[in-house]
């Protein structure tokens, strides 16, 4: 179920392990029959740590969504809430509890596991409504750091950017340098700590101190890590806002990665059956799994869109030959071989399938003339053209209403490449995003000004085409087929951030003093001290394993970008990737967007 | 700043700039074709279903997935339930239609949870082997927490052990000082729960006005703070908050404003929003919001004036096009376009005239000529459309002029489906050549076509383009015989 956590440098299946062991011996506590009532935000997240099958061991016999009204007739001894403290799902609880029953026998206990962390403001709301007492077990389940694949950890921590940046509420920061404790726990001291921007600031600050004030335990497993870097996703307010162009990429920009899920429009997959067709068109998505499990996708996911279609072929060809096989299978010998790899081959053929289908969808789109029209201005931006003045496509785009947050990531990619927009460009924007969209917007136009992404060139001075050129995020000679640089991610745009990674591990920082000082916050190095039993006497050739941890959010992109220098020959860094949520450009101006009340009709 | 099209196409295949196509179009096509019939053809070839194979659900949900079960079980016991069963069924299939909460748990939450095993507590003999025994052997619990209760910590030590989950007493915090050095350990170790539990405490012992002033200097709780009223619903003491200083911050300010989004009832709202007026925001929110108010005022007015002709039956714009909706609660442009539709012909000094918006919300030329056209068009009112672009210059001449272009004209003309000769009046006015020639091709101008070939002596487009118009009709005619008189290049 897990074999993609241990297929990268670091294998992940202990963090997975260790998640599945607390969630079973906090299942012991509850003796005998359960119901799980589900926080249906939780049920994404859980289902990477752990299957129903785990459950099932463990005596749950029922699992339901969590709603308001009575709860399910179930026959069983315990009914477990597993949600997060939130108030309004403290109300629906309460509700729950109040119409169950008094009179049916037996009885049956109630217990709370809050993930992650149990909340005291809950705990009172929930003893206010008279029902706290009910509770027998209240508890904890501490779910910081998610594996999601081999290289790859979430905390899918949704407002984490929007807490941090707008709220000044930095809890998910704490919970962040907890994830991290967590995982020196498991795979060692990291021996050294890179940051830049004021969260990495804290996280590492918060990580010395946590270390400092466990004195005497000493951590006695060798490291894994070599280097954390800590990213603050305000050092790099471009890259998400740009369209990723990889596969992984447009599938999350287009339809929406949800804890490796996607689901798509199921016209693409209907039955292959003949016969079936006609009648039973199915009208729920398709929902498939994306994670490197699958061989093919974890070949095609980071490869720019343009290069996917030639390695599809080429599959098809591969496969067409080898079911071909049979008709030279003489002997009962070979049949039987061919017999044996037929399970592997369909498997194959299902991949195949599935993929040549959503590369067909995202062709759709990535052909139409408004996506070309988007990309060119985009790219326009990127590489400084035309960034001081009122665009007329964004114009364009206002006049004919299309979707808010498209107009929004648009200006706000323009502020960023601009250091800033022009008073008069920026109050343009403004007053014709408010007449058109509704003046009640304005709250979402000041959530993004105090986030950094839209604003008034205060200093006057644009420093973004300084940065561009020092670290070269503009490639002119970008190779999408055999990519020679990780510009390719956005077919010519290298991520900021990324390039930041770049550097450190190669020459070093020092070599960019002067545009890292124009970026915000502060940067740093730290080291933590190793016993001298542990220090690592590195081998010809071994690579370096860094821990990238993206304080605010990752795109798809950035992280094929990482995976791309992580595959280079003479690279010699691995990247392992961590962050607070999964991110394109489109959820999260949507997270940073004031949620208005849906119109009365 | 505009680029024509074709300086654009120019532009494009000169400059470094890449645009997002397929190299070779032809061949990515045939490429993904290709691997379509591929694994076409190998259906027949296995015919088994390889859903078993992969022991996926339909909707791709593996089999025993958490998700997956949620649904088994709860239809399964489904049968004693009346009415529970489809429901569960559509929440549980579907992430998108569960509502994604504003807040989240950090800010809502205080944490003063027990310990769990993830995190301290391990066994120190299992540290050699690794493997999930050893978890969170850096975390183990120090020595200090073995010793008993002891009732004097240190407001540091308070605040670690409140961090790690334990019970404590902030009661003997009783001075001032005391509290406010609580209050800024809290803040410094950047964990919510903790801050906010403090601020509880703060908030139950503190005079009011000694609280805010003190958060005046601490943005960070009084963030904190201003969080926790929102979502216990304290709604008087957050406004008592936003009337001290503290409420200097802008940021205040609009989240004073963003109130009115709860009040359903639009005379309230729009009191709400007149008192909103006179808060400290930037000026340029200022007159935004001055607008907001300005506009729902007027809305008011429309709504009431409009539901009366409406169900009086005497108007026949609105028996003709009955409103889908009231205009209460729209965007500036939207109202501006419901004018234009039902109130177009009223005087300037009438609420709902167009003329009135236009100067009352300074509402550029541009977007106002956009929003008249789209709604005349909707109406097909074409005289309407013909004033809109004709200008009289002092000598009486008249003259067509668009802010926007008559290219768009002609697009937003087309989306209201205007009949040929409407549009192509347009057309003809399009400026630049290519883009003329193209729009009167796509839209099947023929007059204007063949004018602008004859215009430009191009008898080989022009012999070309005969195969477009029907035999015999008046274009052919006119072709053949603009081809008999024009003058043969040498």
């Amino acid at each position: 179920m897990a074999a993609h956590l241990s297929s990268g440098r670091v294998n992940l299946t202990a963090l997975r392990e260790a998640g599945r062991r607390e969630l079973r011996e906090f299942l012991d506590k509850c003796a005998g029959s359960k119901a799980i009532v589900w926080d249906e935000y939780l049920t994404g997240p859980f289902g990477l740590i752990a299957q129903y099958s785990l459950l099932k061991e463990h005596e749950v016999e029922k699992m339901f969504t969590l709603k308001p009204g009575r709860l399910p007739q179930a026959d069983v001894k315990n009914i477990i809430f597993f949600v997060r403290p939130k108030l309004e799902l403290m109300d629906i609880i309460t509700d729950n509890v109040l119409r169950e029953d008094r009179g049916r026998s037996p009885q049956r206990d109630f217990h709370i596991l809050f993930v992650p962390r149990r909340s005291l403001l809950c705990e009172q709301w929930l003893k206010e409504q008279g029902v706290l007492g009910s509770f027998i077990h209240r508890e904890q389940y501490s779910l910081d750091l998610i594996p999601f694949d081999g290289d790859l950890l979430s905390m899918e921590s949704e407002s984490a950017f929007k807490e941090c940046y707008l709220e000044s509420d930095q809890t998910t920061l704490y919970h962040a340098a907890k994830g991290l404790m967590t995982l020196q726990a498991l795979y060692g001291t990291i021996p050294q700590i890179f940051g830049k921007g004021e969260c990495a600031r804290h996280v590492a600050n918060m990580m010395i101190r946590m270390k400092r004030e466990f004195p005497g335990s000493q951590n006695s497993i060798f490291p894994v890590f070599d280097t954390l870097l800590l990213l603050d996703r305000n050092v790099d307010l471009l890259t998400p806002l740009a369209t990723q162009l990889t596969y992984e990429g447009l599938i999350d920009e287009i339809y929406g990665i949800q804890n490796t899920y996607v689901k798509l429009p199921p016209e693409k997959f209907a039955p292959k059956k003949q016969g079936e067709g006609g009648k039973d068109l199915p009208t729920e998505p398709k929902k498939l799994q994306l994670n490197s499990a699958e061989e093919l996708y974890a070949e095609i996911r980071d490869k720019n869109f343009n290069a996917v279609g030639s390695v599809l072929s080429k599959k098809a060809k591969i496969i067409s030959a080898a079911f071909e096989e049979r008709h030279h299978a003489k002997t009962v010998g070979e049949i039987k071989q061919f017999v044996s790899q037929l399970p592997h081959m369909q498997a194959a053929r299902s991949s195949l399938a599935n993929h040549t289908s959503i590369a067909e969808l995202i062709k759709d789109i990535t052909t139409s003339e408004d996506f070309f029209d988007n990309l060119t201005v985009e790219q326009e931006f990127m590489s400084g053209i035309d960034t001081d003045k009122v665009n007329n496509y964004i114009e364009d785009c206002i006049a004919q209403k299309h979707p808010l947050i498209k107009i929004l990531r648009l200006v706000c990619l323009q502020s960023v490449c601009n250091s800033g927009l022009k008073q008069k460009v920026l109050d343009y924007y403004k007053r014709e995003i408010l007449q058109t969209y509704g003046y009640e917007h304005i709250l979402t136009l000041n959530n993004l000004e105090k986030a950094g992404l839209l604003k008034p060139q205060t200093s006057g001075r644009n420093n973004y085409p300084t940065i561009r050129k020092t670290l070269r995020l503009w490639m002119d000679d970008v190779n999408e087929q055999n990519p020679n640089d990780i510009s390719y991610v956005y077919s010519g745009y290298a991520p900021l951030s990324v390039r930041l990674a770049q550097l450190l591990a190669r020459p070093g920082w020092r070599s960019i003093e002067e545009v890292l000082k124009m970026l915000p916050g502060p940067h740093f190095e730290e080291r933590q001290q190793l016993p001298t039993g542990l220090q690592k006497k590195r081998q010809h050739g071994e690579n370096r394993v860094t821990l990238v941890f993206f304080l605010g959010g990752v795109t798809y992109a950035e992280i094929a970008a990482l995976r791309f220098l992580s595959q280079m020959e003479d690279g010699g860094t691995e990247y392992v990737i961590a962050t607070t949520k999964l991110i394109n450009g489109t959820s999260w101006i949507k997270s940073l967007m004031e949620k208005l009340e849906p119109a009365p009709f | 700043m505009s680029r024509a099209r074709a300086d654009e196409e120019e532009y494009w295949h000169s400059s470094k700039f890449r645009a997002f196509t397929f190299d070779d179009e032809d061949d990515e096509l045939s490429q993904l074709k290709e691997s379509k019939r591929a694994v076409n053809s190998l259906r027949d070839i296995v015919d088994d279903d390889d859903d078993d194979l992969e022991r996926v659900s339909w909707s791709g949900e593996p089999v025993g997935s958490i998700s997956w079960s949620i649904r088994e079980t709860a239809s399964s016991s489904s049968s004693s339930l009346e009415g529970q069963d489809s429901s569960q069924q559509k929440g549980s299939s579907s992430y998108a239609a569960f509502p994604k909460q504003a807040s989240s748990y950090s800010l809502s939450s205080l944490f003063k949870g027990e310990v769990s095993p993830m995190q301290y507590g391990l066994p120190q003999e299992s540290l050699s082997d690794i493997g999930v025994k050893n978890y969170a052997p850096e975390l183990r619990r120090p020595k200090a927490e073995y010793k008993d209760y002891s009732s004097d910590w240190s407001p540091k030590d308070t605040v670690i052990r409140m961090q790690r989950g334990k019970v404590c007493s902030l009661e003997r915090f009783r001075s001032l000082q005391d509290k406010l050095v609580l209050l800024d350990e809290a803040v410094a170790r950047h964990d919510g729960n903790v801050i906010t539990a403090v601020l509880i405490f703060l908030k139950r012992t503190l005079k009011r006005e000694i609280l805010f002033r003190e958060l005046e200097v601490r943005q960070v709780a009084l963030c904190h703070l201003i969080y926790f009223l929102k979502e216990t619903g304290e709604q008087k003491l957050l406004l008592d908050l936003l009337r001290t200083d503290c409420a200097s911050f802008p940021f205040l300010q609009l989240s004073q404003y963003r109130e009115h989004l709860n009040i359903q009832d639009v005379e309230k709202r729009r009191e709400f929003l007149k008192g909103c007026i006179g808060l400290p925001f930037s000026a340029e929110d200022s007159s935004h919001i001055q607008d907001h108010y300005t506009l729902l005022e007027r809305q008011i007015i429309i709504e009431a004036n409009d539901r009366h002709l409406e169900t009086a039956g005497q108007s026949e714009i609105f028996r003709k096009y009955p409103r889908k909706a009231s205009i209460l609660n729209m965007p500036l442009v939207t109202t501006l376009f419901y004018s234009c539709f039902y109130h177009y012909t009223e005087a300037e000094g009438m609420f709902s005239s167009p003329t009135n918006l236009k100067k009352t919300f300074k509402i550029p030329d541009k977007q106002y000529v956009l929003t008249a056209l789209a709604a005349r068009a909707k109406l097909r009112a074409w005289e309407d459309v013909d004033a809109l672009f004709t200008t009289k210059n002092w000598l009486g001449y008249t003259k067509k002029k668009a802010p926007i272009g008559f290219h768009r004209v002609v697009e937003i003309l087309q989306r209201n489906n205007a009949p040929v000769q409407v549009l192509q009046e347009y057309v003809r006015l399009v400026e630049d050549v290519e883009t003329r020639l193209n729009l009167a091709t796509k839209y099947k101008c023929h007059d204007v076509v063949i004018e602008t070939y004859r215009d430009l002596k191009d008898r080989i487009q022009l012999t070309a383009y005969k195969c477009k118009v029907d035999r015999g009709s008046a274009e052919e005619e006119k072709i053949n015989s603009i081809l008999n008189n024009m003058v043969r290049k040498h």
